[in-house]
C-alpha cells in the first residue's frame, strides 16, 4: 500500500557523475537491478526504507482487521476475515524477504518497528469500531493499496518488483469480500445502511491521505520517479483512485462525505474525472508523528506479539542445534 | 548477509515447483530455526493458492553466488563464438529445413 505515502525518504547519495550517469542508462533500458549488482547507496537506501516502510504497513495492517475475527457475523465472513488477513501477513513476510536482500537485517527492521523508529502507513492508526469498517477497509484501504501497488510491479528493483506481482494477484480478494460485506450493509436494514455510511464518513479522508503529500510538497519524489523506484506521483495516483471509485459509492447508494466532489469534464486531458475538496495534512502530520489515535496500542500490541513469541523461538533455536549436534555425532560414529 | 548474530534465525531461500514438469524456481526466503520449520514456513507463506507441488528451502549461507562484477569475464566471451548458433551456417535452400 502504503508505500505510495513513503515518509522521510533521503535519496541523497556520493557517486561519482559517471558512476551515477551509467546506473541511469540501465534504468532508462528498463534493466532491472538485481541485489548484488552495483547500486549509488541512495537507491539502496531509499528502497530499504521504502519497502520496510511497505513491509511493515502490511504487519500492522493485520491489527485492525484482527480485532473483527471473533466477532464476525457469519462463519462465511470469518474465514474470509481469516483468510484476508492471514495475506497480509503473508504480503508483510514476502517484503522483508525484499529488503533483507538489501543487506538490512530482519531483527533490525523489527527492532526499529517496536522502537517506534520505522512507519508505516498512517491509516493503520485509526480504530475499527463497527463492522462496517471491515468492509469499508477492504474496499477502500485494499483499494487504494492496488491502486499503489499495481506500478510497484514494474519497480527497477527485480526482489520488490517480484514481491509485487504475488502481492496484488491477492489483493483483489481482499477488495471484492470488502466491497461485498458492505454492498450487503448497503442494502439491508437502515440500521445497517446507516453503519456503512458511517464507516464510509470515516475513512473517506484518511485513505485519500494515503497517497502520501501533494507532489508539491514531497521533496525526494522526483529522484524516485528517476530511478523508477516510483512510476506514478502521490497525485496522480490520488486521482485515478477517487475516479475509480466513486462510481462504486454510488453503486451502493452511499455519499462520500466530501462537499465539493464534482465531476470535471476538463479533467484527465479532456476525459473527464472528479474534483474534490482540501485534505487536512495538519491530520495527517499528526497521525504520521505519533499523535493518531491507535499510534501506541499499535505498537504496543506489536511488541506483545514478539515478546510472547520469545519462548517459541528460543526453544526452536535450542531444539535445531540438540538435533545438528546429535546429527553430527552419529556421523562421526558412523566414519 | 550478517550470519548468526546471537540467537538470530537462520535465513533459507526458498524454491518452489509449480506442477510437475516444471522446474523448482526461487520465490524469495523465510527466517526459520531448522530444515522442518523451514519447508513449514514455506508451505505457509509461499504457496497459499496452490502455487506449488514441492518445494525445496536450502540456507541462504549455503548459497554460491557470481559476482555481478565478473559478469564479463564470465559471459562475454559467449558473444564471440557466433558459430555456436546455427545460423552461422549456410545450408541452400533446396535442402529444405534443418
Ligand atoms: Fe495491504
Ligand atoms: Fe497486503
Ligand atoms: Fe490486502
Amino acid at each position: 500500500m502504503y508505500s505510495q505515502g513513503l515518509i522521510g525518504a533521503d535519496t541523497s547519495t556520493e557517486e561519482s557523475e559517471e558512476f551515477l550517469r551509467a546506473f541511469q542508462e540501465r534504468i532508462d533500458a528498463e534493466q532491472k537491478i538485481e541485489p548484488n549488482d552495483v547500486m549509488p547507496a541512495g537507491y539502496r537506501k531509499t528502497l530499504i526504507r521504502q519497502i520496510g516502510q511497505h513491509a511493515h504497513s502490511e504487519i500492522v495492517g493485520m491489527l485492525p482487521e484482527g480485532n473483527w475475527i471473533t466477532r464476525a457475523p457469519t462463519l462465511k465472513r470469518k474465514a474470509a476475515l481469516l483468510a484476508k488477513v492471514q495475506d497480509e501477513g503473508g504480503h508483510g513476510l514476502y517484503l522483508y524477504s525484499a529488503a533483507e536482500t538489501l543487506g538490512v537485517s530482519r531483527e533490525q527492521m523489527t527492532e526499529e518497528l517496536h522502537a517506534g523508529k520505522a512507519k508505516y502507513s498512517s491509516i493503520f492508526n485509526y480504530p475499527t469500531l463497527t463492522w462496517a469498517d471491515i468492509g469499508t477497509i477492504g474496499w477502500l484501504v485494499d483499494g487504494a493499496a492496488i491502486m499503489n501497488q499495481i506500478p510497484l510491479c514494474r519497480c527497477s528493483f527485480g526482489p520488490y518488483a517480484r514481491a509485487m506481482i504475488r502481492v496484488c494477484k491477492e489483493e483483489s480478494f481482499h477488495q471484492r469480500q470488502g466491497y461485498e460485506i458492505v454492498m450487503t450493509l448497503a442494502k439491508g436494514s437502515p440500521e445497517q445502511k446507516a453503519m456503512a455510511q458511517e464507516s464510509l464518513d470515516r475513512w473517506w479522508w484518511p485513505v485519500l491521505m494515503m497517497f502520501g503529500p501533494h507532489d508539491s510538497d514531497s521533496q525526494h519524489g522526483d529522484q524516485s520517479m528517476r530511478w523508477k523506484i516510483k512510476r506514478f506521483s502521490n497525485d496522480e495516483l490520488r486521482q485515478k483512485f477517487v475516479d475509480a471509485t466513486i462510481p462504486q459509492a454510488e453503486y451502493l447508494g452511499l455519499t462520500v462525505p466530501d462537499p465539493d466532489l464534482k465531476w470535471n469534464p476538463e479533467k484527465n486531458d479532456g476525459r473527464g474525472g472528479y474534483d474534490f475538496g482540501a485534505i487536512d495534512w495538519d491530520e495527517f502530520w499528526r497521525v504520521v508523528k505519533g499523535k493518531g489515535i491507535m499510534n501506541r496500542e499499535r505498537i504496543r500490541d506489536r511488541r506483545k506479539a514478539w515478546d510472547d513469541g520469545e519462548w517459541v523461538r528460543e526453544a526452536a533455536l535450542a531444539h535445531a542445534q540438540k538435533r545438528a549436534e546429535r546429527m553430527a555425532a552419529e556421523q562421526q560414529a558412523a566414519e | 548477509m550478517s550470519e548468526t548474530v546471537k540467537n538470530e534465525v537462520p535465513l533459507w531461500e526458498v524454491f518452489i515447483r509449480p506442477r510437475n514438469g516444471l522446474s523448482h524456481k526461487h520465490c524469495g526466503s523465510v527466517h526459520a530455526a531448522d530444515e522442518v520449520m523451514a519447508l513449514q514456513a514455506a508451505r505457509d507463506v509461499y504457496t497459499r493458492r496452490g502455487e506449488g507441488q514441492s518445494i525445496w528451502v536450502v540456507r541462504s549461507k549455503d548459497i554460491v553466488a557470481s559476482d555481478p562484477q565478473d559478469k564479463e569475464e564470465l559471459f562475454e566471451p559467449t558473444a564471440d563464438k557466433i558459430y555456436r548458433h546455427p545460423t552461422f551456417y549456410e545450408i541452400p535452400d533446396e535442402v529444405g529445413h534443418m
